[in-house]
């Protein structure tokens, strides 16, 4: 027969200043775990809203990177009538040339200047993106000196606002508008007319990149083949998920120390636990022999002990969860392949609460096991005699 | 004051296992401390070593990933101030298959004939040094990457080029020891540019540059920047440290994750600290009444508590302390650790500052249960039970 759950339960809210002060500090380890995942998570998504799994980006050969590649206009001749791309309402064929460049803005956390992401880019190009639509303002006339800014740009680059001028290439800028990807790595970039750009840079031949719309997902697979095949056209193709999917692994370094630091506190906080239990185990010897003089088995008064620490630990795991909500949407940015920023925010979901309530009660079952054990192996006799 | 220090180290020793577990779970959490000071340190406040202090970098402001002209290395030369300056490309590229991060390794075209002037701290064997001079097509590797891959003497060593296209392949004509972490390969930039079409020639990604006095490394860095301050490329140039923590912090916010997993750690220590003392200081409500009976005033009670929260923590801050130089000298090693600046593996700044968090911690963790155990009148404390 086992030892009723509200036992422990009450227990727990009697020694309620040490359950209090025990669980807190789960919880801040449960924190900083949450933190490091929501961080990760938060890429993670922000990277697969941003491409459409249509779409295919072509590349020089060689190069893993848009900044680093070259594409020239007569590769976008032969390329753009390829089969298996698909054609807008205006009959043409979805297939948009960029110019990828950086350029440089002081930001909020870096008032020295940040550096940005900049794409030259013509109207397919952003009828393309289906992630992307105009917030505020309107979108840059061609052959003009005009720029629209993500979303993010916007909210972290005090100087990236409608109306305001940003010196760029060979001239001032205006920004006329602000557009929103829906979370997507696009809303860190800052986009102007194709043309302008380019020739600001004296690259107008040989610009960046080309991206193009497949008709559907199979067709997509077998243009990145063709493509990359093509002996004439000397080009690397690839899904355009692939090449952010790619980018992500910006994220696995942070993602390894803060897995390393969170499994180093839940070694410090089982030990806590571990404390906290043998006290309990301790303060109540003869309570112990009273149940075993009542019938319960050694194995109930294992478990009801084992139970007792997994709840302690379970509320240490939901007051993280608590403490880390907050970060939930807060931005951040990381330097991406190309050494611009990517902001994306903290992103805490159901799933990684989940994992962190998990790993609080793994660790406080890790902790309360000894104690446990010293408890169901108490002598009745001196277990009644000592307290 | 030190009168009672035999009964405070006695009261720690009184339940063992308890004073185990608390120095283990401080000793842990104060080790991922320690390494957080250490970086701290390392990144935001160490003086750079005296080689280190003498270099200094240029690359275009805009980004690393944009060119500045190979025209203005004579310009940059006649600075007053500046001993030596080299072209210094990252070349970037793929060796073998680049999905193995193991072969990701740093590979820059240089300037073989300055390269060990302006890296006063490399060695290389003299015969190994001159054959690199003379070998267009040569390059020199640093120890741990020669170990890494048992490259020797004369291997070839095939790159195919990512950021400047072709196909390279550079002969091994030297092995040099470095005081930091060396997965690095060096090659002669003559090869890149012969390799090059005409149009992408004369282009250069950063400047490595050495200075007389490390004193006058602001004033030539500005020097330098005003050179090219009209220019459609315009320059920044920064000692060689803080560009490497400039480097750093592309991965993000370096200090803020610093500093959030610092205070994290250090609430937590100071949450089992607490926990402890208070658990400690509960069970002895009787013996403290005993003491006060036999005339020990509230200000030593007090200090006996304290002193006792302050041993067990500082013990745990010194565990955690040794720990921490550990799993420096392993960071260190990793690939990580040549974006690090150089740092000594006995700092006594940090040291200091383990110790002194850990006895701060251990005061205001005891501070509640030590002030109400002072205070508590006799009878009260005798009366408790438990």
């Amino acid at each position: 027969m086992s030892i009723p759950f509200s036992y422990n339960l009450r227990n727990l809210v009697v020694r309620k200043t040490t359950t209090i002060m025990t669980a807190l500090g789960i919880a801040l380890t449960v924190a900083v775990l949450l933190a490091i995942l929501a961080l990760v998570n938060g890429l993670r998504s922000t990277l697969s809203v941003s491409a459409d799994p249509l779409h295919v980006l072509v590349l020089r050969k060689g190069s893993d990177s848009e900044l680093v590649s070259v594409f020239t206009r007569g590769q976008f001749q032969d390329l753009k009538f390829k089969a298996g791309i698909a054609t807008g309402r205006d009959g043409q064929p979805l297939a948009s040339m960029e110019v990828v460049t950086m350029m440089i803005l002081p930001s909020v956390d870096n008032p020295d200047g940040a550096n940005l992401t900049m794409r030259g880019l013509d109207p397919v190009g952003i009828a393309m993106r289906r992630n992307v639509h105009l917030a505020r303002g309107r979108w840059f006339r061609p052959g003009q000196r005009e720029l629209v800014v993500g979303k993010f740009v916007a909210d972290r680059f005090p100087a990236a606002q409608i109306g305001k001028m940003v010196h760029f290439g060979r001239g001032e800028w205006q920004i006329v508008g602000v557009f929103d990807a829906a979370g997507g790595a696009q809303n860190s970039e800052v986009w102007g007319d194709l043309f302008q750009v380019s020739s600001d840079l004296q690259r107008v031949d040989a610009v960046s990149s080309c991206l193009v719309t497949a008709t559907d997902a199979v067709t997509a697979r077998a243009l990145v083949a063709s493509l990359n095949d093509d002996q004439r056209l000397e080009v690397k193709a690839m899904l355009e998920r692939d090449y952010y999917d790619q980018q992500t692994s910006a994220a696995e370094p942070i993602e390894y120390t803060g897995l390393i630091v969170a499994l180093i506190m839940a070694v410090g906080s089982s030990f806590a636990a571990m404390n906290t239990m043998y006290a309990a185990v301790a303060r109540r010897a003869r309570e112990i022999g009273t149940l075993r003089v009542l019938g319960f088995s050694k194995g109930s008064i294992l478990l009801s002990f084992l139970a007792e620490s997994a709840a302690l630990s379970a509320l240490g795991g939901l007051l993280g969860c608590l403490l880390a909500l907050p970060l939930n949407g807060i931005t951040t940015s990381i330097g991406n392949s190309s050494f611009s920023e990517t902001a994306f925010a903290f992103h805490v979901t159901p799933n990684i609460m989940l994992a962190g309530v998990v790993f609080a009660v793994v660790l406080g079952s890790v902790g309360g096991l000894f104690p446990a054990r010293m408890a169901s192996r108490k002598q009745i006799l001196t277990a009644l005699r000592e307290g | 004051m030190f009168r009672y220090l035999p009964l405070v180290l006695k009261n720690c020793w009184r339940n063992r296992r308890r004073t185990i577990l608390t120095v283990a779970s401080i000793g842990i959490s104060m080790c991922l401390l320690g390494v957080m000071i250490a970086m701290f340190h390392a990144f935001y406040m160490s003086d750079p070593s005296p080689d280190q202090a003498l270099r200094l970098v240029t690359r275009n402001r805009v980004s690393f990933t944009v060119f500045i002209p190979r025209a203005y290395q004579v310009q940059m030369e006649h600075v007053p101030g500046v001993r030596a300056v080299t072209v210094a490309n990252w070349f970037g590229g793929v060796y073998k298959d680049d999905r193995d991060p193991k072969n990701n390794f740093a590979r820059f075209a240089i300037e073989p004939e300055k390269l060990f002037r302006i890296y006063g701290e490399y060695r290389i064997p003299e015969d190994q040094r001159k054959a690199f001079e003379r070998d267009r097509a040569g390059c020199v590797v640093g120890r741990d990457l020669a170990n890494l891959f048992h490259f020797q003497v004369g291997d070839r060593i095939p790159v195919t080029g990512s950021v400047f296209p072709g196909d390279y392949e550079f002969t091994v004509r030297g092995i040099f020891d470095s005081p930091r972490a060396s997965e690095i390969l060096y090659f002669n930039n003559e090869y890149l540019e012969q390799s090059l079409p005409e149009g992408r020639r004369g282009n250069v990604i950063m400047y490595y540059i050495l200075i007389d006095d490390p004193a006058h490394s602001a004033r030539i860095a500005k020097a330098i920047d005003a050179l090219f301050a009209n220019s459609t490329a315009q320059t920044k140039t920064e000692s060689a440290q803080a560009f490497a923590v400039g480097f750093l912090a592309l991965l993000g916010n370096v200090k803020m994750f610093l500093i959030g997993i610092s205070a994290a750690v250090m609430f937590t220590v100071l949450l089992v600290s607490a926990n402890t003392m208070a658990m400690s200081v509960r069970e002895r409500g009787r013996e403290v009444g005993i003491l006060k009976t036999l005339g020990f005033a509230p200000g030593s009670i007090l200090g006996m508590i304290l002193g006792e929260a302050c041993a067990i923590s500082i013990a745990g801050g010194t565990i955690g302390y040794l720990v921490s130089t550990l799993l420096m000298r392993l960071v260190a090693k990793s690939p990580f650790g040549a974006y690090l600046p150089a740092f000594q593996p006995f700092e006594l700044p940090v040291a200091v500052a383990c110790v002194l968090t850990a006895a701060a911690i251990g005061v205001m963790s005891s501070l509640v249960p030590a002030l109400s155990a002072s205070r508590t009148s006799i009878v009260e404390a005798l009366r408790s039970t438990d």
